[in-house]
């Protein structure tokens, strides 16, 4: 079949219809695949939280009741049970989502496969047909993903509610059906979809660069994708292990963390943090990034000081696989093993803090321009510090035993991911969004889905850092009469931001019907990289011949 | 070619229906597994699994075509080389995984705070009632039946390079057969193993850390079997073999992990021989 197949379209060109994108070895159209499911997969995980927020706007189980009633038919006690443990499930699907589904594919694989061969003048990916599995994988992942919700997890409840970190034995014993199963083989393949996709990213870094783009002229965005996808690579694997040892202790009696047999189980965190851990650099990293590129394009001035840019990168994500156990301070490490990871964590302040003054050193005297894509860059840089700075209190194995497991973690995490990697998700979409579709986007729109997703997001957020101080734990469905009132505020802020998916929407589609032409560079003399020499969108093929750097 | 005026050495490939054929058969494969687990079929997980061997049948197939048409410059052969060093690492890394789970045994089975642990398994390691194998028997043998394959493959390597194909055939030849050996004495000696897979954590590590080397040695072996198909028609030439010589990494790459289990779980893991019987 496919002999046949792909010689007979080889003979007329490349193919139209839908053979066009199943069948795609474009680098542009795979890309521009990854785009669309990424906002698919966001709009799923946002009505997710959206129902977390829902319930939580007051003391009480109010919401998730009714839920289990109707999607499970339970009655009841049975309907209360149910819908506890489908709040665990909804946090739980929350958060594969957002990480699996919609960041890494929108930033890895949708702006990392249009522009990382254009920038580096390649005309395409090393390994175009691979690039395809890549993709194609995803969406087989996120069903069985869904399909876990509508499958038997503990006895008599539904979903795989054991948080996207599947501790076990939370997710080996207290979760006997198969629910859990889906779970696993989902990050399976999700897992296998991002290692041949850091194989392809390195080998056209490495080997594609046009004549005269050494590594030390690669665009920042380049070289954070090339970091990014070496930490794929190599954590990604340990967390396959780990989650195959979770597949056979559930199904085949093995005893790899379960001490009744000898096992430890302590000993899956250990392996789902080394993964983990560079995996929150693998979500930030394109996002510094593309915002490197921005600051620099509407400064009008070229970034300062790019070779610190680069190895602060390089530093961050080196120094990323040695810190994971800072996730486990409470597990009973040894208190040698918690003053190393105490002084490793903070060292990851450094490389960031270089970057963070970079940035503004680059807008110091710079002529700038508050663009859509800029107003994102400067909120993620404003959000991203102060994510960063609450690490760095959770850094300490003190203060930790206070605050793990509680909103502080969670107010501390949304403000590197929310705020950080989703707001370096947005500054590429309007950055990139005339060079991708040809057109532009509504600047008043655009304006106005920051601002609302700014004010939205720090009204979620922010108070959580109240109810985490004040020993609010995260994962449960109902709390105290005393943390009503953030609780509140916090959900309101869902509603803002809610409002702000709306426009954002809208502005994709208003620009897709008014059509207006961009232009092959609309952002001007700051814009330097090699994507605004090509016409927008680019050609099918661009760089027939190959471009020289100077 | 989509354009007449590529001016290029890469390779812009053809649309292809098989990544988009293999990630459904890799779903159905899945969910088959799934309902094999829960005991409702195994025919599904198979369906897929079918699914999954056709699809890299197929691509691997416009692989070598696409390298016997002159698809593949140097500058291609270069990215296939990246392609396999760096698929090789992540192996490794997913080797690490269950390295790690025996070594977490191994250094922490008496730690305190886990005193389930310690009663269970007595606080020593290898856990009381487990009985080792000797590693001077069966697994020696072992070793040196993979050390010599790897000498048979660079025999067949360099017999290659030199144009002397009968040496390339027989060099193949010998190595599958080593391979088989390998695998055939590890199934033997996993017949006589005293400790099952499942209920103890020594079955645990050591099953599934040897038995994924044993799954690796059995894909090495097939992806050498098909080297010698193609070498019997005719396939590669002194200057271009890549499909030969990715075997022939794969193939040491087995070796080298055999040598670290055969170190930290054979002779190590049963202080250097002194506890076997």
């Amino acid at each position: 079949m496919a002999d046949a197949n792909s010689k007979h379209v080889d003979a007329h060109g490349h193919p139209t219809g839908w053979r066009r994108y199943v069948y795609s070895t474009n680098h542009k159209d795979i890309g521009t695949m990854y785009l669309f499911f990424a906002i698919f997969a966001g709009v799923i995980g946002g009505v997710l939280s959206g129902f977390m927020r829902w319930e939580l706007a007051e003391p009480g189980i109010q919401i998730f009741k009714g839920l289990a009633a109707m999607v499970y038919g339970l009655e009841g006690d049975a309907a209360l049970d149910g819908g506890k443990q489908m709040f665990n499930v909804f946090t739980t699907a929350h958060g594969l989502i957002m990480v699996f589904f919609m960041v890494m594919p929108a930033l890895i694989g949708g702006f990392g496969n249009w522009f990382v061969p254009i920038m580096i003048g390649a005309p395409d990916m090393a390994f175009p047909r691979m690039n395809n599995i890549s993709f194609w994988l995803l969406p087989a992942a996120f069903t069985l993903l869904l399909m876990s919700l509508f499958f038997e997890g503990p006895p008599g409840l539904y979903g795989a509610g054991v948080g996207w970190t599947v501790y076990a034995p939370l997710s080996t014993t207290a979760n006997p059906g198969p629910a859990v199963d889906f779970a696993i083989l989902s990050l399976h393949l999700a897992g296998a979809s991002s290692i041949l996709g850091a194989i392809n990213f390195i080998t056209t870094i490495f080997n594609m660069r046009a004549p005269g783009m050494t590594m030390h002229k690669l665009p920042l965005f380049v070289w954070s994708i090339l970091v990014t996808v070496f930490l794929l690579l190599l954590s990604l694997p340990v967390l396959a292990g780990a989650i195959t040892m979770l597949l056979t202790d559930r199904n085949f009696g093995t005893t790899f963390f379960s001490p009744e047999g000898g096992g430890d189980p302590v000993l899956y965190q250990h392996l789902f943090w080394f993964f983990g851990h560079p995996e929150v650099y693998v979500l930030i990293l394109p996002a510094f990034g593309i915002v490197s590129h921005i600051v620099s394009t509407f400064s009008k001035k070229p970034i300062f000081g790019y070779l610190g840019m680069v190895y602060a990168m390089v530093a961050i994500g080196f120094v990323g696989f040695i810190v994971w156990a800072h996730h486990m301070y409470t597990t009973g490490l040894s208190l040698n093993v918690q003053r190393y990871f105490v002084a490793a964590t903070m060292v990851i302040a450094v490389p960031t803090g270089v970057k963070i003054f970079s940035w503004l050193a680059t807008m110091w005297g710079g002529s700038i321009t508050f663009r859509a894509p800029m107003m994102w860059a400067l909120g993620f840089i404003f959000l991203f510090t102060i994510g960063g700075v609450t690490g760095v209190v959770l850094a300490n194995a003190g203060a930790d035993r206070v605050l793990h497991d509680t909103y502080y973690v969670v107010a501390h995490f949304h403000y590197t991911m929310s705020m950080g990697a989703t707001f370096g998700v947005f500054a590429g979409w309007y950055y990139w969004y005339p060079k991708i579709f040809g057109i532009m986007y509504n600047e008043a729109l655009a304006k106005l889905h920051f601002w609302t997703m700014f004010i939205g997001a720090n009204v979620i957020f922010f108070p959580q850092h109240f109810l985490g101080l004040a020993g609010m734990p995260r994962r449960y469905v109902d709390y105290p009469d005393a943390y009503a009132l953030w609780n509140m505020v916090s959900s309101v802020g869902y509603l803002i931001t809610l409002l702000s998916m709306f426009i954002f929407l809208w502005c994709v589609i208003e620009a897709f019907m008014k059509k207006r032409v961009a232009g092959d560079n609309p952002w001007g003399e700051g814009a330097t990289t090699l994507e605004w020499t090509l016409s927008s969108p680019p050609p099918f093929h661009q760089f027939e011949t190959l471009p020289r750097i100077k | 070619m989509s354009s007449a005026t590529k001016n290029h050495d890469y390779h812009l490939v053809e649309p292809s229906p098989w990544p988009a054929v293999g990630s459904l058969a890799a779903f159905v494969m899945a969910l088959g597994a799934i309902m094999w687990m829960r005991d409702v079929t195994p025919w599904l997980f198979f369906i897929g699994f079918a699914g999954v061997l056709y699809t890299m049948y197929g691509w691997w197939a416009d692989v070598v075509h696409e390298a016997n048409s002159g698809d593949h410059t140097e500058v291609v052969q270069l990215h296939h080389r990246y392609g396999m060093i760096l698929f090789i690492a992540s192996e490794v890394m997913f080797f690490v995984a269950w390295f790690w789970a025996y070594f977490d045994g191994f250094f922490r089975i008496d730690d305190v705070e886990q005193f389930t642990r310690v009663a269970v398994s007595g606080g020593v390691w290898p856990p009381k009632g487990v009985e080792l194998f000797n590693p001077w028997h069966l697994p020696l043998f072992n070793t040196l039946v993979l050390l010599a394959s790897g000498t048979t493959v660079t025999w067949a390597h360099h017999a290659l390079l030199e144009g002397d194909r009968k040496g390339l055939k027989w060099g193949l030849a010998l190595t599958i057969a080593l391979g088989v050996l390998f695998t055939t004495v590890q199934l033997i000696e996993y017949g006589q193993a005293g400790f099952s897979f499942s209920g103890n954590i020594y079955g645990a590590t050591f099953f599934m850390a040897t038995g994924f080397h044993g799954f690796h040695v059995f894909v090495g072996t097939i992806f050498l079997i098909v080297c010698l198909v193609r070498a019997l028609k005719g396939d590669f030439t002194p200057k271009q073999h890549l499909g030969f010589e990715f075997a022939a990494w794969y193939w040491h790459f087995v070796d080298v992990v055999w040598l670290f289990l055969f170190a930290s779980i054979y002779v190590w893991g049963s202080s250097f021989g002194a506890l076997a019987h």
